[in-house]
């Protein structure tokens, strides 16, 4: 059997200070979970995402850190290279939620332009992800050279220019950060939204669906899938994990009868509301299924759910040999059992030469 | 009782992007790993420093159509090194540059939010303004402003940013804001409380009148190039002077000169080190580059080490991109070649003569009178250090200089406060929802 991921939020919407999130980051790696997820937007109150996951790297030493960062209304060049800083930081343990700011509210906290349809927004996202692609490649891996007897710190022949030109935005490059260490970090889209779905199936490492049951998630993931394939790429190198929202309660098992079985549908999409055993069958279920690769979790109470998660949920997982007790390697892509993708730069002066 | 001498206020610069760093040398580390970072930093804040410095630039160095191959190049995002850096030091200030072209106030003014929470209180910006339409590149505004244009929006840019800053009560509630004026029209609702410190730290960087006027207007840190003892004091003078028409004091703004320095055991060692340091600065195919700089015309033909060449500079020449014009080059060449001539110097052994300056050099007691003086004087309140090595380039200056600072009772010998404020004596701005 493939082997099983799991990943969750650790958001706390009121705080600001690094301690919370340090705290859940640490107790998500005691799990060996793959990564935890910080969310972002400018529409309500929170930290910036980015900042938060950079400020828990060094306290931290295995854990995946994937911050959200809008496509909308920033900068690509300056995304891109605060993306590749946090892998650098982190050493190889960065991801990235990519993610659109759709409503008029936020266009208004920018004032340079009106809001535009999730379509075109997901499109632009598109273009995001592929301009950060080609600036994480535009720097060959061993560009720095360091050649005192021709006083050459780089060999500018393994830097790149990406000439990007999008529907919204064009980049000259190169980046002005190497290429990070696991080449490119992780991509991530919540791919919910049909809106979304395209540019999960082309650009994402890990896409979420909402699926409230096994049969939905395998669909899902079959559609994914198919459309990555369209795009040339190997369907499984993307992995689809189900996203859902816990409330494990207080009791060992589901807090009402009946309930610990599947996720109800809610409006915000399917909710696990149950024990952490119940929990924990119903992920063995799944994945013994082959539905999904992993889950993304997010607790309903942050502090009393992760750690019901961890050592109830995980432990028991753990347990039955269906989850990893420790990280065998050291970077994010190493956890999900992604290569670390190929210098396209380097690739193309390879086959000249 | 004698007076207490004029505190001098100390930050770390960190060697990377410039003509400063050897890297060359065997003992010069990485420029991107976090370790070389989070090195330099500790050292920083052994030395009671008030502040770490990263600079900017936003597209890589172009000489001759090329991208510059003789310098170091790269470095990564500066607000996120310091998010690290706020895990791994506890009091030591976090100073970002970052420009006020290529961003937007809402999501800037709310990254250094951020930096200032997650630090509790260390956060720092140094405002720049450098734009031009190669930079713009790399952005989607693709934009070039004028210099006076690039002023104007970097005042309306911390204006909006000091209003969002503001926009929540001290008590921690959300109230909308709206700002209206030439650059941002912008409104809705901040996303973060107000920061330990009110307002981050405020640093601009930028010699023009324009810059000096926006400085005195609105900065906190003047960061400077003017590392001499009369330059110092002229500049001092001019911008402590600006302050009174904006109804602040000659202690709201704190200015600090960019300098190097080199310690030996002996004056004469010292001075051995410095031209052994220049040496390295100025390879020979620096020496052809600097000379490039101000010729605009391509002499790669010439020999590093015989004379400069006869040939006038190209006024028009668009040879060099990305960094700051030297100046007037006709000016420029017929000092050089009066230098050269005068004291039978080489093309190598000019450029060594005419850039890449050491401010300090000299035992550890020498640089720590000098410094003193320098502050005592009135050419600066203190300095930016600039060390040549990454990241071991400060410890000699921690261990060596910063006790004879304090046996002269010119440099703290605790920090006194947790914030960035409260090291540089600055007042926590008041609040103006
Ligand atoms: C000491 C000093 C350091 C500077 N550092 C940076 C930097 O790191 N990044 C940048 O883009 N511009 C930097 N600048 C450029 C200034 O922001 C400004 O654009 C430039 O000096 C031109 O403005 P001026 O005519 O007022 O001097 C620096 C300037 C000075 C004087």
């Amino acid at each position: 059997m493939p082997s099983l991921h799991l990943a969750v939020a650790i958001d706390r919407p009121d705080t600001h200070d690094a301690a919370p999130y340090l705290e859940s980051a640490l107790l998500a790696e005691h799990g060996a979970l793959d990564f935890v997820t910080l969310h972002d937007s400018f529409a309500r109150p929170g930290p910036d995402a980015l900042a938060v996951a950079a400020r828990i790297a060094p306290r931290t030493a295995r854990i995946g850190l994937v911050p959200t960062v809008t496509t909308t209304h920033t900068e690509p060049f300056h995304v891109q290279a605060a993306v590749a800083t946090l892998d650098w930081v982190s050493h190889g343990r960065a991801g990235w939620a990519l993610d659109v700011s759709a409503t008029e509210a936020e266009a208004r906290l920018f004032g340079r332009r009106r809001a535009a349809p999730r379509e075109e927004l997901w499109q632009e996202a598109g273009d995001v992800a592929e301009a950060a692609a080609l600036l994480w490649d535009s720097w060959e891996d061993d560009a720095e050279i360091r050649d005192v007897a021709t006083g050459r710190f780089i060999d500018r022949d393994k830097l790149h220019y990406a000439d990007f030109a999008g529907r919204t935005f064009s980049v000259r490059g190169p980046s002005i950060v190497p290429r990070p260490p696991q080449g490119h970090p992780v991509r991530v889209v919540d791919a919910t939204a049909p809106q979304a779905r395209e540019t999960a199936a082309r650009y994402a490492d890990v896409a979420l669906v909402r699926a409230a049951s096994a049969e939905r998630a395998d669909a899902a993931r079959a559609e994914l899938r198919g459309l990555a394939a369209r795009y040339g790429r190997d369907p499984h190198t993307l992995l689809v994990f189900a996203a859902l929202d816990v409330d494990l309660g207080g009791g060992e098992h589901a807090a009402e009868p009946g309930h610990g079985g599947g996720p109800l549908p809610t409006a915000e999409g399917p909710a696990y509301r149950g024990g952490p055993v119940d929990l924990a069958e119903l992920i063995a279920d799944w994945h013994r299924a082959g539905a999904v690769d992993g889950f993304h979790l997010t607790p309903a109470e942050p502090r009393r759910d992760l750690e019901r998660l961890v050592n109830g949920t995980v432990a028991l997982l753990q347990h039955r040999g269906l989850f990893r007790t420790f990280y065998p390697g050291s970077t994010l892509r190493e956890h999900l059992g992604l290569a670390r993708p190929v210098n396209r730069y380097a690739a193309l002066t390879g086959e000249s030469a | 009782m004698t007076q207490r001498p004029k505190q001098i206020h100390l930050a770390a610069h960190f060697p990377g992007v410039n003509s400063t760093t050897v890297w060359s040398d065997p003992a010069s580390g990485s420029h991107i790993d976090f370790s070389s970072f989070a090195s330099l930093a500790r050292t920083a804040e052994r030395g009671l420093f008030d502040f770490f410095f990263l600079a900017e630039g936003l597209r890589l160095r172009e000489h001759k159509g090329r991208i510059h191959d003789l310098d170091v190049v790269g470095r990564p995002e500066s607000l996120t090194v310091l998010s690290a850096l706020a895990a791994v030091t506890e009091r030591l200030g976090l100073a970002g540059t970052v420009n006020a072209t290529f961003n937007e106030p809402f999501e800037l003014a709310r990254r250094f939010a951020a930096l200032d929470h997650l630090s509790a209180g260390r956060a720092a910006w140094n405002v720049v303004t450098t734009s031009d339409a190669f930079t713009g590149e790399n952005f989607r505004r693709g934009g070039y402003l004028d210099r006076a244009d690039r002023y104007t929006r970097a005042a309306e840019f911390l204006t909006t940013a000091r209003e969002l800053w503001d926009s929540w009560t001290p008590d921690g509630r959300p109230q909308p804001f709206a700002h209206h004026g030439r650059h941002f029209s912008v409104e809705g609702e901040f996303t973060a409380p107000r920061s330990p410190q009110g307002h981050p730290v405020v640093i601009q960087a930028g010699d023009s009148p324009e810059g000096r006027e926006f400085a005195a207007s609105a900065a906190d840190v003047i960061f400077t190039r003017h590392g001499t003892p009369e330059a110092g004091r002229a500049f001092y003078a001019d911008v402590k002077g600006r302050l009174a028409k904006y109804g602040r004091s000659a202690d709201d703004l704190k200015i600090m000169p960019g300098v190097t320095f080199v310690l030996g055991d002996t004056a004469a060692e010292a001075q051995e080190k410095a031209t052994e340091i220049r040496r390295k600065q100025v390879s020979p195919q620096n020496a052809i580059l600097a000379l490039e700089q101000v010729w605009g015309v391509d002499l790669s033909a010439y020999d590093p080490d015989g004379p400069l060449p006869d040939i006038d500079p190209d006024p028009d020449s668009e040879l060099v991109q990305g960094r700051v014009k030297i100046g007037d080059p006709f000016a420029v060449a017929a000092k050089w070649r009066a230098l050269s001539e005068a004291k039978g110097l080489s093309i190598r052994q000019t450029v060594i003569e005419t850039t890449a300056r050491q401010s300090f050099i000299g035992t550890p007691d020498r640089v720590a009178a000098d410094l003193t003086e320098f502050v005592r004087t009135d050419a600066a309140d203190g300095f930016i250090l600039v060390p040549h090595l990454t990241p071991g380039g400060l410890d000699d200056f921690v261990d060596r200089v910063v006790p004879l600072l304090q046996e002269r009772g010119a440099y703290r010998t605790a920090y006194e406060g947790t914030t960035l404020r409260s090291h540089l004596g600055l007042r926590e701005p008041v609040w103006k929802g």
